[in-house]
């Protein structure tokens, strides 16, 4: 067991030094890697557990199956069908959370150290030995059917349907993880087996533990919650081109607000251009400071809010904005956006926009490893990102170390005014 | 001027229940002080609430106390438009700030020794505000299409609205805290700086700071940045017109082509938590948690989703923190092939059961044991408790309530459930409303 002592106070020298984080790499007896903040002062862990995978390992016309799988997780296990499980979890005032993602399953989890041995043999249960009875098949199942009905009248959700299947077709991004009517009413149990099978694979998981534990219980606690996956799991799938041309796509829609969903291909995040390329979005459309947010909402008070984001997924990256606007004035929104990408590609930032930037993102980096369950969070992403644990201690200076120069090559090469395609569901007024 | 007239009221219990250090003072202009510590991380949230929410609003300006908090982002005597949040952005801070019907908050989240910095801001901005009128017009766009994009834009949000407007009969929670469309578009400088300036005072605000924090320091910069601030003379007592008996069921039809999902929603007017007597609004949340908290293990998710396949979806929420009358709601979303009328009649046999079965014994232990280590899991976050604070300071509530709030629900027995599922789920005090695409599905 290795062990790691990174002092967070080094990386805000400017600020208050006083609080230091530990972050421990523990390997437990049986293999299984975890980064662990021990924090006894309050008598509780928080788990997060991400195994890659995830949605995109559905097969071919089993779209749903990882949802519906994962869903399933909480609806029986063992010995224990789902109102016994549950009535056992809420007994012990465990929580569990499962979720699918086009790239992962993520296992939330928080107990008691005072019935922690009881929370973690009840959710090894849930991950080892679901039961995936057709009784709560078929209930979760009509729970699923139910979202898909709703999202097919959700502006919001038709605009993301429709930009994911234009850019990437018959890949598993280009269409919605809950799968179709027709598709998730054509699964069966067997589908939820293999499902399970292929994405709770131990050697894609990825464990972040922060609480009242020490290494040792957590090396423990990982072997036997854990110890009984698979170890191998299916090939991931191909990377996928971004496959959607600049332009505007309208589908009408009869409501009040227009929605837009814009976007054009972005950047891996293991590209040497990330750092700049983050920074960059982060003054063009990253938060409430943004040129975005002050050319659109703050001058012109066209919306509530407009953001863009990079979006590094495992198979492809895109860089993603979204803005909504009145019927009327969308295309007012729309025309600044394109203008704002294209002054940015040009122009690049200022010494002034860089410092800005810089400062806060360095002094809110910290910030964010308040409490268990961020923490938690954090250490699992990091890892499964692929970043070395020194990653807490160096990032700030990655961060600082992006020159002017280096951010305005990246502008001029990753933003692409003309490249960029809006899909827009709504009833706008002087767009095509 | 500058002393402290009350302090410090510390908290000892040896009980995980309220196991935040909380510390308090009052200022001599009234400006009450909560400090919470939490030295876990060099992090500090800094949060002034002003007892002024939509629900206090002048007839006819709807939305103005919402519209003023977004205005309290621009210039004041010493910084321009948009600066305050450049600040505590520069400094790796975010900020923000939330409008309910009884408080406005605002908030920053910043590394703790910036706290001075941020008080002083906080401070200016709660006199020295300087609106334009290029301000008043541009921002009421960006509150018109916040109302787009969190109502007109959503049936459900729509079909709430309808709800509450039917549900209280003469208070003003019946009016929506964004406003209604109407009264926004008529919003100017006047109906925004009358609000602030009877309001935004020292007298009638509550600053809570959590964190990595001593508070000897904080009381001592509060009373420095605040302290200068005079009390508003002229600030009126807090009367809100109440609620009347309510009488008569109330239903209603709520018809959009946007809605691809019918469901049934139903609320009941519900006492709230009051100062000294909380006690029937803790057996209201040991009631909700029983009705309609777990799919799997509550009396709607039995009856409606196990023992028939009726739902796939049921709940049941109350929220306790209100300055006056609050409600009990219950919703249903029905099976595909069920109707309405179907789902509504089974809710309503479910409910019937509860309060005749009475409750388990040991699902009554399940969910104490699940609030207690709720309080445990609430300490991890900060903000939260924060938040839990200020709100109760600002809806009639004390410190004391606060840390008695607890033990007051592990209190909580069978009977006082039940008796107050009788009071309160009297279908005369209750609006029902359907929410469809359209009413041929009704047919």
């Amino acid at each position: 067991m290795t062990r790691l002592i990174l002092a967070l106070a080094l990386l805000i020298a400017p600020f208050a030094v006083r609080a230091e984080i530990e972050i421990q790499e523990v390997t437990s007896p049986g293999g299984i890697d975890a980064w662990l903040v021990q924090e006894p002062s309050i008598p509780f862990v928080a788990l997060e557990i991400i195994i890659d995978g995830g949605a995109s390992l559905d097969e071919p016309g089993k779209r749903g199956a990882t949802n519906l799988m994962v869903g399933l997780l909480e609806e029986g296990a063992g010995d224990m069908d789902a109102r016994a499980f549950q009535t056992a979890r809420e007994g012990l005032a465990a929580s569990y959370g499962f979720d699918a993602y086009d790239d992962s399953v993520v296992i939330t989890a928080r107990f008691l150290t005072e019935n922690r041995d009881q929370a973690v043999d009840l959710l090894r249960k849930a991950l080892t030995e679901p039961r995936f009875d057709q009784d709560a098949l078929d209930r979760v199942r009509a729970q699923v059917q139910s979202i898909i009905r709703s999202d097919a009248t959700d502006p919001n959700a038709i605009a993301g349907a429709a930009f994911d299947a234009a850019a990437f077709g018959d890949h598993p991004y280009g269409s919605d993880i809950n799968g179709t009517a027709e598709s998730v009413s054509a699964l069966t149990r067997a589908d939820m087996i293999t499902a399970h099978r292929n994405a709770l694979v131990r050697s894609r998981v990825h464990v972040g533990a922060a609480g009242d534990i020490s290494a040792q219980e957590l090396g423990t606690l990982l072997d036997d919650l854990l110890g009984a996956l698979p170890q191998e799991g299916p090939v991931l799938p191909e990377a996928v081109e971004f496959g959607l041309d600049g332009g505007t796509t309208v589908i009408d829609f009869e409501t009040p607000q227009s929605v837009a969903l814009f976007g054009h291909e972005g950047l891996a995040r293991d590209d040497e251009d990330f750092f700049a390329a983050y920074i960059l979005n982060e003054i063009l459309g990253g938060g409430l400071q943004s040129r975005l947010m002050e050319e659109v909402r703050e001058k012109r008070g066209l919306t509530y809010g407009v953001y863009s984001t990079l979006v590094p997924k495992d198979h492809a990256a895109l860089y993603l904005g979204n803005v909504a606007s009145a019927n009327q004035r969308i295309a007012e929104a729309i025309a600044v956006i394109r203008d704002e990408w294209a002054r940015m590609a040009q122009d690049g930032v200022n010494a002034g926009e860089l410092n800005a930037a810089k400062t806060y993102l360095t002094g809110a980096y910290p910030l964010r490893f308040d409490g268990n369950a961020a923490i938690a969070g954090i250490l699992a992403g990091m890892q499964a990102t692929g970043l070395a644990p020194d990653y807490v201690e160096n990032r700030n200076a990655y961060v600082e170390a992006v020159t002017l120069d280096e951010i305005n090559r990246v502008a001029g090469e990753l933003l692409d005014p003309d490249g960029l395609h809006f899909v827009v569901v709504g009833q706008p007024q002087g767009l095509e | 001027m500058r002393r402290l007239a009350a302090l410090v009221l510390a908290l000892g219990l040896a009980s995980a229940l309220h196991a935040e250090e909380v510390t308090t003072a009052t200022l001599d202009n009234g400006l009450e002080v909560v400090v919470i510590e939490d030295h876990r991380a060099p992090v500090v949230v800094h949060m002034l609430w002003y007892r002024a929410g939509s629900a206090d609003e002048p007839v006819g300006s709807s939305g103005v106390a919402h519209f003023l908090e977004h205005l309290l982002f621009k210039a004041t005597d010493t910084l321009e438009s948009g600066e305050f949040s450049d600040i505590v952005a520069a400094n790796g801070g975010s900020d923000n700030a939330f409008t309910s019907y009884d408080y406005t908050g605002y908030f920053q989240r910043v590394a703790a020794d910036r706290l001075p910095l941020m008080m002083r801001m906080e401070a200016d901005r709660m006199n020295n505000l300087r609106l334009t009128e290029e301000d008043i017009v541009t921002e009421r766009g960006v509150i018109l299409e916040e109302r787009n994009q969190r109502v007109e834009n959503s049936p459900n949000a729509l079909a709430r609205e309808q709800m509450r407007a039917a549900q209280y009969l003469n208070h003003r929670y019946g009016v929506p805290i964004i406003g209604w469309k109407h009264e926004m578009e008529t919003l100017d400088m006047d109906d925004a700086l009358a609000f602030y300036d009877l309001y935004y005072s020292p007298n009638n605000a509550v600053l809570v700071v959590a964190g990595d924090v001593q508070p000897d320091e904080v009381i001592a910069l509060a009373r420095d940045h605040f302290g200068p601030i005079p009390a508003e003379p002229d600030l009126p007592e807090r009367v809100r017109s109440q609620e009347p008996p309510q009488t008569a069921e109330r239903r209603m039809v709520f018809e959009d082509p946007r809605v691809s999902q019918p469901y049934l929603t139903r609320s009941y007017i519900a006492p709230e938590r009051d100062s000294g007597a909380q006690e029937k609004a803790a057996a209201l949340t040991y009631l909700a948690e029983l009705l309609g908290g777990s799919p799997f293990t509550s009396a709607l998710g039995v009856a409606l989703q196990f023992d028939s396949q009726l739902a796939v979806y049921t709940s049941a929420y109350y929220g306790g923190r209100s300055l006056d009358d609050t409600t009990f709601g219950l919703t249903v979303v029905p099976a595909e092939g069920v109707t309405l009328q179907e789902a509504e009649a089974a809710m309503d046999v479910a409910i019937a059961d509860f309060l005749a079965e009475g409750i388990d014994p040991d699902q009554l232990e399940r969910l104490r044991t699940q609030l207690r280590a709720g309080e445990v899991y609430a300490r991890d976050n900060v903000q939260g408790l924060a938040r839990r604070y200020g709100a109760a300071l600002t809806q009639g509530l004390t410190v004391e309530d606060v840390q008695a709030w607890p033990g007051i629900l592990q209190a909580v027995t069978e009977e006082d459930i039940l008796a107050a599922a009788r009071e309160v789920l009297d279908p005369d005090r209750s609006v029902t409303g359907w929410v469809v695409p359209s009413r041929e599905v009704l047919q």
